[in-house]
Formats: structure tokens, C-alpha cells, sequence
């Protein structure tokens, strides 16, 4: 394999890992200070790239589509969290877990009827369009370098967001100690809101910039949603810092299980048996890798060592 | 004053009793109305209906349930169907996992089913049942098609397909008539949303054309990503990934691109004008393969109550065996193992008065019959 064709598949796992990223960031920020799981995340996921693909397509702009799928996600988090979460932080996590399974049958059922289940046209807006030169005589897709610098720009916002400010000291606060900063006057029920809907919107954004390079449909935040939750198992849950490593970790190893795997074997196998036994030792590996590191680290890489 | 509703009540009832006297045919739709692959089930399901209701027999009576695309519902309804509504006869079903859970136990209990889709191998071969008709295809019949009709331009093919029992049937019915070199052969994860990595091998790879079977949105994701690339091998695969149902959702990304079917909306026939006609007025949108073919099943079974009662089952067989109908695809009849023997066309994706459809530009197979026939002891 050529060198140019390394960098673009590490590139490649780098976009997805930052994907991944702004799903699996709010999914850990609400468990962290909540204590709640959050299935209806994908759905939010959906929200957004739904909200992207209307507006778009009405107004003709990427961008005012991509302002309007946070609002939406956004919106639908702080509806959600008023209406059904607010009940269920002091319920056990079976109860929400079976709550926000509920609220999936809703958004999915609910965008159906509401929009149709043809999926809708979405595409990549014409300012990011065309592809950059890569050392070696490769090329990358602009659009893909934009999601890998947005990933980036999200968490070093996240990150001074926690540590910088009085909105994140009381996040911090909450999440060790949820009777304390409530009996300290400050209103907890609020915070919690705010967190959510900060959640939902970063996992908007993370559907609208998703949708213009696949379909926008219904049920396409689930599969998402599975290997954001791996994410957070791998980095720690809780831990926005885990999210972030487990989240390029698993974007890496997955692109490049993906590419290796099939061609290490096709050494001792014909080419058809190596492609169908790579195909499926690759889709098992970020799984194994999960194992692996649980066996190792029971908290993750970067959990709370209890 | 509670006697006189009643016997108001009864009277009513005995009305519709008697309305009821004439003993309508019920036919058992069970097809995927909701979830991510509901586009496919609902067109089956408004051409069925359309053909019903525009054939004029009003002794036809639909029970229509939805199975959400899983297997386990597919069942339940069909065991419901068969008990308590006690249907005559059972179609519906477009994916082929849930017809592989439902069909053999259907034809088991001697009800007849015909596949407006789903065509998976087994049921064609030694599993092959007189009660089990496939007025659509055999799966491997696109992808064979469009490996015989690669051989008259490609050398060097990259071929793709999801990691499942389709995905294999796919890989293998175009390998069975393509005769150049394969560039690669990549088996990918169902479900999968992201072929970038996938596309770098392909760019790598020194392929003059790529083939690729992924149905929804995979095929979806996958065009659109491939535009976007920059590549410019040529693509081509089976009509799934061009029918009238996503092409809106790819885009321009589709233009040009070749694929194969067993209908196209342009063919030239009276039965595919009415049809077109009929379900473009109806609906407001252009039909799709899988509407055809679900018209063409909802005539199939027409033109056999014309001749026999599905009481009598072996004069119905015979009768719907006969495939006496005007079928929008042209010439259509049952090989031995009741699989469809028909042209499989290669059409290419144009735009027309600004919306995307196809039209045919070429005749892969004249009267194909299906690779499993032979293992059927029909």
C-alpha cells in the first residue's frame, strides 16, 4: 500500500472518529451529570439531519440548513428533557432505557408520517466541494477535512467550555455532586435542561454534516448510536476527554480493520474467501478491541477509577 | 326502545351477512409500511391496491399488515392471516430474509403465495414448492445481467456487496457471466454508511469499472460519496440502488449511471402505458420496479380467478401457472420450478422534464431462465 493511500485512509478513520465524536460527547455529558442513558440520542441525530435537508432544500443554502438542524435538535432535546427525561432521573436505568426506546418509536414513526419514507436529497454545500493535495501524490476531499476541523473546533469549545466557565463549573459540579449544588441554590432543573439540549445539538450537527454525505432516512441514527455507545465504553463513561480519544481510537481501527484486514489475508486465502473473512473479522474488531480494553482498564481509558 | 335497536341492530347485520353471501377472495398482503425500508413496501402496496380496484372485481377483499421489515412480525401476521382470517391467498413480502421465514410454512399449510420481490435461491432450487409462485425474479437475475452485459466494454471490474446472504447470491451472479478480471472484491458491513475507505481501494486499485450491490440507503451513501470523490470509473449495479424510490435522494450523482432490470417505465407495451398512466395519476409519482412487479402480481391472480376458484387449488395452480395476463414487462411465463422466464434489460439513469428516471438502452438476456431451475424436482 502506497504511503499516499495510508495517509488517506488514516485521514478517512480521523473523519469518522470526530464524527463519532460529536455524538458520543453528548451522549457521556448527559450520563456524566444525569446519571441517565440516553437511547433517543440517534433520534436527535435523525432531527438534525432532517431539519438540514428541509431547509436546505427550501432555501437553497447548506448553511442555513446546518443553523437550522441545531435549532431543531436542540429544541426537540429541551422538549424531550421538560416532557419525558425530567421523570426519569430518579428511576432505575431499566425504566429509562425502556422510556427512551419509547421516544425512538416516537421519532422514527412521528418523521415518517410527517415526512414520507422516501429518504430525502441532501448534498455537500459548493464551497467545500472538490478535493486537496495530500503528501504523496494523493488527494483529499475537502468536504471530509471541514467535518475533521469542525470535530476539532467542537471539542476544544467543549473544553474551555467546562473548565472556563461558570455554566461548566456548575456541569462539573453536578456531576460529583447532584444534592449539594441543588441544596447551594443553584436550579438544578435548568442546568439539566441546558445540558441536554447541548447534547442534542451537538448531535444535530453531527447528523446534518453526516446527511450530505449519505441518506438522510428514517432509522439512520441507530446504527450511530451503537458504535457511539462503544465510544464511551471505551473512553470512560462520563468522561468527555474518554469520548474523544475513544471516539478517533475507534474511527481509526475500524477504517483501517476495514482496508488491512481483507488484504492481509488474501496472502493465504483466494481473493473472494479473503474478502468475505476479512469483511467479517473487520466488522468484529472494534468489538474485540472493546473487549480488550475493558479486560485491561474495567472503567475505560479515562473513567473514574472506583 | 331497547328492543327496537336491536332488532335495528340485527337487521344491520343481517345486511351485511348477506352482502357478504357472494364469498370475496381474501388475499393476505404482508409488507414493510413502516421503518427505514417502508418506501419499497408502500409502492408495492398502492400498485397492488390500484390494480385491485381498477380491475373492477369487487369480490377481492385486502388484508393489508404491516411486518416493520422483521422477521418474526412477518410470521405472526402470516399465522394470523391463515387462522383467524382465513386468507384464500398470501403476497406482499419484499425483503428476502422475512420471505425465507414465512414462505416455506405458507405453502406448507397449502395456502398459495406469490413474491412480488423477494426471489432468494433456495426457494427457486430444491426447495421449490407448487404452492409458491415468484412473479418478480430470481435475486441472482439483475446482477447476472449486468456481469454479461460488463463484458462488452470492462476488462478490470471492482466489485462490492454487503456481507450477507444477498450480498454473496449478488458477488456470484455476476461473476457467473462476467468473463474479464476482477480489480477487487470488497464485502462490506451491512448497514454500513461510510465508503471512504472503501473508495480509496477502489481509486488504488487500477479498475476500469465498478459493480456494486447495495440496497437503500447504503447505495444511497455509497453514490453520493463516490460523486464526491471525484472518481470517474464508470458505475453500474442492480436497478435497486436507480429505482424511481432513491434516485431523488442520489441526485445528479446518478446520471449516466447503468443498470439492470426487469422493467423500465419507457417499455414499450400497452399494459406498462396503462400502468405508468394509471399509477401516475393516481399517486403523483412516477412508479418504481417494485410497483411493477406488485402490478403485475395483483393482474397475475386476476386473470386466474377468471378461470378457477382458489377453492379448488389444483385448477388455480393451473391456472395461475398459465400466467395469462398482460404483464407491463412483456413477455412473461413460469419456468418449472414457477419462477419467471423474461428479458433483463440495462437501462441508464437520464433526467426528464427535471426529475430523474430511467430509460432502457440495452437487452441484456432474451427469455433468462433462473441458474437453480434444474434443482427443482417440479
Amino acid at each position: 500500500m502506497s504511503l499516499a493511500l495510508l495517509i488517506e485512509q488514516l485521514l478517512n478513520g480521523l473523519q469518522l472518529g470526530v464524527m463519532l465524536f460529536l455524538m458520543a460527547a453528548g451522549l457521556t455529558l448527559i450520563f456524566g451529570v444525569m446519571g441517565l442513558i440516553n437511547l433517543a440520542h440517534g433520534s436527535l441525530y435523525m432531527v438534525g439531519a432532517f431539519a438540514c435537508a428541509i431547509v436546505a432544500a427550501a432555501t437553497g443554502s447548506f448553511w442555513i440548513g446546518l443553523a437550522a438542524s441545531l435549532v431543531a435538535a436542540a429544541a426537540a432535546g429541551a422538549i424531550v428533557e421538560v416532557t419525558v427525561i425530567r421523570r426519569l432521573y430518579d428511576r432505575d436505568h431499566l425504566d429509562q432505557v425502556l422510556a427512551t426506546f419509547a421516544l425512538i418509536l416516537v421519532f422514527s414513526e412521528g418523521t415518517r408520517w410527517v415526512f414520507g419514507s422516501f429518504p430525502l436529497y441532501l448534498d455537500i454545500p459548493p464551497l467545500l466541494q472538490g478535493a486537496v493535495p495530500l503528501p504523496g501524490g494523493g488527494q483529499y476531499q475537502l468536504y471530509r477535512l471541514a467535518i475533521i476541523g469542525v470535530g476539532i473546533a467542537v471539542a476544544i469549545g467543549l473544553y474551555l467550555l467546562i473548565s472556563r466557565t461558570r455554566l461548566g463549573m456548575r456541569i462539573r459540579a453536578g456531576e460529583s455532586d447532584r444534592e449539594m449544588i441543588a441544596a447551594l441554590g443553584v436550579d438544578i432543573k435548568t442546568l439539566y435542561t441546558v445540558v441536554f439540549a447541548l447534547g442534542a445539538a451537538l448531535a444535530g450537527l453531527a447528523g446534518a454534516l453526516v446527511g450530505a454525505l449519505q441518506s438522510v432516512q428514517v432509522g439512520m441514527g441507530e446504527p450511530v448510536l451503537i458504535l457511539a455507545f462503544v465510544v464511551i465504553v471505551i473512553g470512560g463513561i462520563g468522561s468527555i476527554k474518554g469520548a474523544l480519544f475513544g471516539a478517533i481510537l475507534v474511527g481509526v481501527v475500524d477504517t483501517m480493520g476495514r482496508v488491512l484486514l481483507p488484504q492481509a489475508l488474501s496472502l493465504m486465502l483466494p481473493p473472494s474467501q479473503a474478502g468475505l473473512v476479512g469483511g467479517a473479522l473487520a466488522s468484529m474488531l472494534i468489538y474485540i478491541v472493546m473487549a480488550l480494553i475493558l479486560a485491561f482498564r474495567p472503567s475505560g481509558l479515562f473513567g473514574a477509577q472506583s | 326502545m331497547r328492543s327496537i335497536l336491536a332488532t335495528g341492530l340485527l337487521g344491520l347485520s343481517l345486511s351485511v351477512s348477506g352482502l357478504a353471501n357472494a364469498e370475496p377472495v381474501k388475499i393476505g398482503v404482508i409488507t414493510t409500511l413502516s421503518g427505514g425500508g417502508s418506501g419499497l413496501g408502500i409502492d408495492m402496496r398502492d400498485a397492488f391496491t390500484l390494480a385491485i380496484d381498477r380491475s373492477g372485481n369487487e369480490d377481492v377483499e385486502l388484508v393489508i399488515e404491516d411486518d416493520a421489515q422483521k422477521p418474526e412480525m412477518a410470521v405472526q401476521i402470516a399465522n394470523k392471516m391463515i387462522q383467524s382470517d382465513n386468507v384464500d391467498l398470501m403476497t406482499g413480502i419484499i425483503w428476502s430474509n422475512l420471505a425465507m421465514a414465512v414462505v416455506p410454512s405458507v405453502t406448507a399449510q397449502d395456502v398459495i403465495y406469490l413474491s412480488p420481490n423477494a426471489g432468494p435461491s433456495a426457494l427457486a432450487g430444491e426447495r421449490c414448492h407448487p404452492n409458491y409462485f415468484n412473479v418478480a425474479y430470481q435475486n441472482d437475475n439483475f446482477h447476472e445481467a449486468m456481469g454479461q452485459y460488463a463484458n462488452e466494454d470492462y476488462k478490470n471490474t471492482f466489485i462490492l456487496a454487503p456481507n450477507y446472504p444477498a450480498g454473496k447470491d449478488s458477488l456470484t451472479g455476476f461473476k457467473r457471466f462476467y468473463e474479464g478480471e476482477l480489480a477487487g472484491e470488497i464485502y462490506t458491513q451491512v448497514g454500513q454508511t461510510d465508503y471512504a475507505a472503501e473508495i480509496a481501494q477502489i481509486r488504488s486499485s487500477g479498475a476500469d469499472s465498478v459493480f456494486f450491490f447495495l440496497p437503500g440507503g447504503m447505495g444511497i451513501s455509497f453514490m453520493k460519496q463516490y460523486a464526491q470523490s471525484g472518481l470517474d470509473i464508470p458505475v453500474m449495479g442492480p436497478a435497486f440502488s436507480f429505482s424511481q424510490d432513491v434516485l431523488p435522494a442520489v441526485g445528479e450523482a446518478a446520471l449516466g449511471v447503468k443498470n439492470s432490470a426487469t422493467w423500465s417505465k419507457d417499455l414499450d407495451n400497452e399494459a406498462n402505458k396503462a400502468f405508468v398512466e394509471a399509477f401516475t395519476e393516481e399517486y403523483g409519482r412516477l412508479p418504481s420496479v417494485y410497483a411493477a412487479q406488485s402490478w403485475d402480481t395483483a393482474n397475475l391472480i386476476l386473470s386466474a380467478l377468471e378461470k378457477a376458484s382458489p377453492d379448488d387449488k389444483e385448477a388455480f395452480r393451473a391456472a395461475l401457472k398459465e400466467a395469462d395476463f398482460d404483464s407491463v414487462r412483456g413477455e412473461f411465463a413460469f419456468n418449472t420450478n414457477n419462477h419467471p422466464i423474461q428479458n433483463v434489460y440495462i437501462r441508464e439513469v437520464v433526467e426528464e422534464d427535471g426529475e430523474l428516471t430511467n430509460k432502457v438502452v440495452a437487452t441484456a438476456f432474451e427469455d433468462h431462465e433462473d441458474a437453480f431451475a434444474q434443482d427443482c424436482s417440479m
